[in-house]
């Protein structure tokens, strides 16, 4: 898909230079178009004194060092694979953590490259704005991926929920009830709208809604 | 071009350093980690109690208590600023320092210690009008602050759809994505999976055909109980501060630690106390958990206000016997100054010249000081207070957590699942009590320079004692019920809690007499006499004039008018412009479906967006009189 000069065009929503943590769009932009700058491999990225970027970045090669080179300079390929990115503190205990990889990766695959983390991470961020995290929270929901959260949809977000805890019937009237409630125009799926509409008014969401790094 | 890149880059370097420089994220991030976001709320709301506080210390330090201390006369100079000689012998005792008398009192941590010269130093600094000044300030600062964030807030919050949407928010936010421990994981899996059950179990449940009149007796019996249990308190709490007021008659040395101490131990204790009987008496009244705790919130509220007030008005008794002692007092000064007068002249009579006219301040007789008896009150509550909280949790959370670990083994039943078990963290007990200390703060931080300084430690090693404390002796929620919709339920709290308290600063400024011996204020009619003083000496006669016409009532009516008129207006035009938002939206809505429906065959390829340019830029930001755009998505593979 084209990429128009800052990453985060890429769902086809035009953001304007206030949206999102200008921290990241920067790096990601510099990594693209400044050919003379990289990433100073310095000291260890643990320090708090160390730029969230740079932060971002010691985490991503951490993951896979024999992998990932310090310098990107040759603007390098590199993908680090979904199990490396599945067993991270942060995510390994979330029941979305496949979902929310193969979302963020670029082949919907999961193996995810250094453009790919940082739009993972500045989504998941305090700062992204809540229309941003709705429309990736219904791409990670919509498990099969057609665009619409439909039955199968819901039915596979609960069960991950209670880890197969409920009984079928349990399940299939609690995703009757959720389209009962959400479905704006009758469809039997929840579109992008019906889903932004329940998501922007919950209390909880932009809590829950992020990961801290 | 050059600059341009420099100038973005050193404004990327600061956001990162000013993001670095945010305390405590890493402790914050582990606890979130641990007990999910809402435990953590309460340790985001600390920090930023931190953050008012050390404004309004940095106030108060900077531009009432240095100024004093480099610039006005020192200990020993003037009566006001010298222990009596009475009480010389014990001055620097722990015990008459741990109550804030002796030296403590006698320095710059009170109003008492003040001068009323009208400029001190070489820069003619002038003392009283920034004491008053500054007082005034921290009241605005705090007031803007709170009502800063809670605007903010209010973007966040959902409106009030308590149940259209119950199910929808259960399956799409429930799963809290901060977690990073698997037995944190494990808890959440299952509160999340009874929360479904029960939620399943309401929804196919007919109508239950309960014992109406049971339960509502045993409603009105709970109300009755809660009732005489605030009614209760109140008397314990007016009671005790009489009797501090006969001790304090008493000979301090034979008075013990605890009738010292009583009546801030009275106050702690029954705020520590009374929550849990009121959980004890909702268990007669059987709400769901969620009424059940907003029921328990506004009590422990009730209650802990009420007290607050009692409080005041025990200390309003004994500022008005002060200001009653003073008349007597200065009566008393005048006959003791004409007869050190007379004894001066009969010991000149012998010779002509002799030793100039002396007298050692600590021999004064000295005029009582209410304001300073209020700010060590306040002082002295804090400081309990603070001793109150970390006893309890290292008592309540520490040794029972010790208890239960290592008395497991050798216990007939298990301790850690079946009673005591690990506590859990209780975050709105801890947000009321944070919020109600913040309270007495704003109260005492007029009479008491130094209370903003004595917060900011107790909110410091707060800040560590109980996150240590929370990781190392609490267990997660097993069930999480919120209070709070947004933060913005505590924030209101805050909010009146802060209007509460300044009324009654506000009240003794503008209608008790200062005390005529101590403070900045002395020998004035009223505090706020200051201001036109200041007006009179430092600004040229025109201005005074001027700011004379000003305060006209007739004009102030007018202002006042003219502003609720502006707010009427401005609300109107908000309403305006978000119906005309909604309007907007439905169109696109329709286009979208229009235009979609037209390319229904359509598979594959690169998207379509459509975008909108407005004339104007009252439907999306843009630039003053230009044209602004807004792209919607019509078509994506």
């Amino acid at each position: 898909m084209p990429v128009l000069g800052c990453v985060c065009l890429r769902p086809g929503l035009r953001v304007d230079d206030s949206w999102g943590p200008r921290v990241l769009w920067c790096v990601v932009s510099r990594c693209r178009s400044e050919p003379e700058g990289h990433v100073p491999p310095t000291t260890l990225p643990a320090l708090p004194g160390v730029s969230l970027p740079h932060r971002l970045f010691y985490r991503y090669q951490d993951l896979a060092p024999q992998l990932v080179p310090l310098s990107y300079t040759s603007r390098p390929d590199v993908k680090v694979p979904y199990e490396l990115i599945g067993s991270m503190p942060e995510l390994k205990d979330n029941p979305f953590r496949q979902r929310i990889a193969r979302v963020f990766s670029d082949d919907g695959d999961g193996h995810m490259t250094l453009d790919n983390f940082l739009d993972m991470f500045s989504v998941m961020s305090e700062m992204a704005p809540r229309d941003l995290k709705a429309y990736y929270a219904f791409k990670i929901y919509d498990f099969n991926d057609d665009g619409y959260i439909c039955v199968w949809d819901l039915g596979q977000t609960v069960t991950k929920l209670t880890r197969g805890e409920l009984s079928a019937e349990e399940v299939s009237l609690v995703c009757e009830k959720v389209l009962d409630e959400a479905d704006g125009d009758h469809d039997g799926r929840l579109s992008l709208e019906d889903f932004q509409n329940v998501i922007l008014r919950a209390p909880d969401f932009l809590s829950t809604f992020h990961i801290r790094i | 071009m050059m600059m341009a890149k420099k100038w973005a880059k050193f404004l990327r370097d600061f956001e990162n350093f000013k993001a670095a420089c945010i305390p405590w994220e890493n402790k914050i991030k582990a606890i979130e980690s641990q007990f999910g976001s809402s435990v953590a709320s309460y340790f985001l709301f600390l920090r930023w109690m931190y953050g008012v506080n050390m404004v309004l210390f940095i106030l108060t330090f900077s531009l009432i208590m240095l100024p004093e201390y480099l610039w006005g006369l020192p200990y020993g100079s003037l009566p006001r600023k010298t222990v009596p000689r009475a009480e010389e012998a014990s001055a620097a005792n722990f015990g008459v320092l741990y109550d804030f008398n002796g030296l403590a009192q006698y320095s710059v941590l009170f109003y008492g210690y003040y001068d009323n010269k009208r400029t001190i130093g070489w820069m003619n600094f002038r003392l009283p009008l920034s004491y008053f000044l500054v007082g005034i300030m921290c009241i605005g600062y705090s007031f803007l602050v709170v009502l800063k964030a809670m605007t903010k807030n209010i973007g966040d919050d959902g409106g009030g759809d308590d149940n259209t949407f119950n199910f929808s928010w259960k399956v799409f936010t429930s799963w809290d994505y901060l977690i990073g421990n698997p037995e944190t994981a494990d808890n959440k899996f299952n509160s999340i999976t009874m929360n479904f059950k029960e939620a399943i179990i309401e929804e196919r449940a007919a109508q239950v055909e309960e014992n109406v009149h049971l339960i509502r007796f045993l409603r009105f019996l709970a109300n009755f109980f809660v009732f005489l249990t605030l009614g209760g308190s109140g008397y314990l709490i007016f009671w005790a501060v009489k009797r501090s007021q006969e001790f304090a008659q008493q000979d301090p040395d034979t008075l013990g630690w605890w009738e010292k101490n009583e009546m801030n131990m009275v106050m702690s204790l029954l705020g520590m106390f009374c929550p849990t009987l009121f959980d004890l008496f909702a268990e007669l009244e059987d709400y769901h958990p969620l009424i059940a705790l907003k029921w328990l919130l506004g009590r422990i509220f009730a209650l802990l206000l009420g007290n607050l007030y009692v409080f005041i008005l025990a200390l309003m008794d004994e500022i008005n016997n002060k200001i009653e002692e003073e008349k007597l007092v200065k009566a008393n000064i005048t006959l003791w100054e004409a007869n050190m007068i007379k004894a001066y002249n009969a010991s000149l009579s012998g010779n002509s010249t002799g030793p100039p006219f002396f007298v050692h301040p600590a021999d004064v007789p000295r005029g009582p000081c209410w304001e300073t008896m209020v700010g060590q009150e306040f002082v002295r509550l804090t400081v309990s207070d603070v001793l109150t909280t970390y006893v309890t949790i290292l008592i309540g959370d520490f040794l029972r957590a010790c208890f239960v670990r290592f008395c497991n083994y050798c216990w007939c039943w298990d301790l850690e699942y079946g009673y005591p078990s690990y506590t859990e963290f209780d975050i709105s007990g801890n947000v009321l009590a944070l919020i109600f200390n913040q309270g007495m703060i704003w109260m005492g931080s007029f009479f008491a320079p130094s209370l903003p300084g004595i917060n900011i430690l107790r909110l410091h090693t707060s800040m560590y004692f109980q996150c240590w404390a929370v990781m190392c002796c609490n267990v997660p929620e097993a069930r999480v019920f919120k209070a709070s919709r947004s933060n913005n339920f505590y924030l209101g709290m805050l909010l009146l809690i802060l209007f509460l308290s300044t009324m009654p600063v506000l009240y003794m400024i503008v209608s008790l007499p200062p005390s005529f011996d101590c403070g900045p204020f002395s020998g004035k009619n009223r505090m706020f006499e200051v201001i036109g003083e200041t007006l009179e000496h430092d600004f040229p006669s025109w201005m005074a004039k001027i700011l004379r016409q000003l305060s006209n009532p007739g004009l102030v009516i007018a202002v006042v008018l003219v502003m609720a008129l502006t707010i009427y207006y401005l609300n109107a035009t908000a309403k305006g412009q978000k119906a005309a938002n909604l309007d907007l939206k439905k169109k696109m809505k329709q286009l979208q479906l229009l235009v979609a429906s037209s390319f229904q065959s359509y598979a594959g390829g690169p998207e379509v967006l459509l975008t909108l340019r407005f004339k104007t830029n009252d439907f999306c930001k843009g630039q003053e009189h230009k044209h602004c755009e807004v792209t919607v998505p019509l078509f994506s593979p």
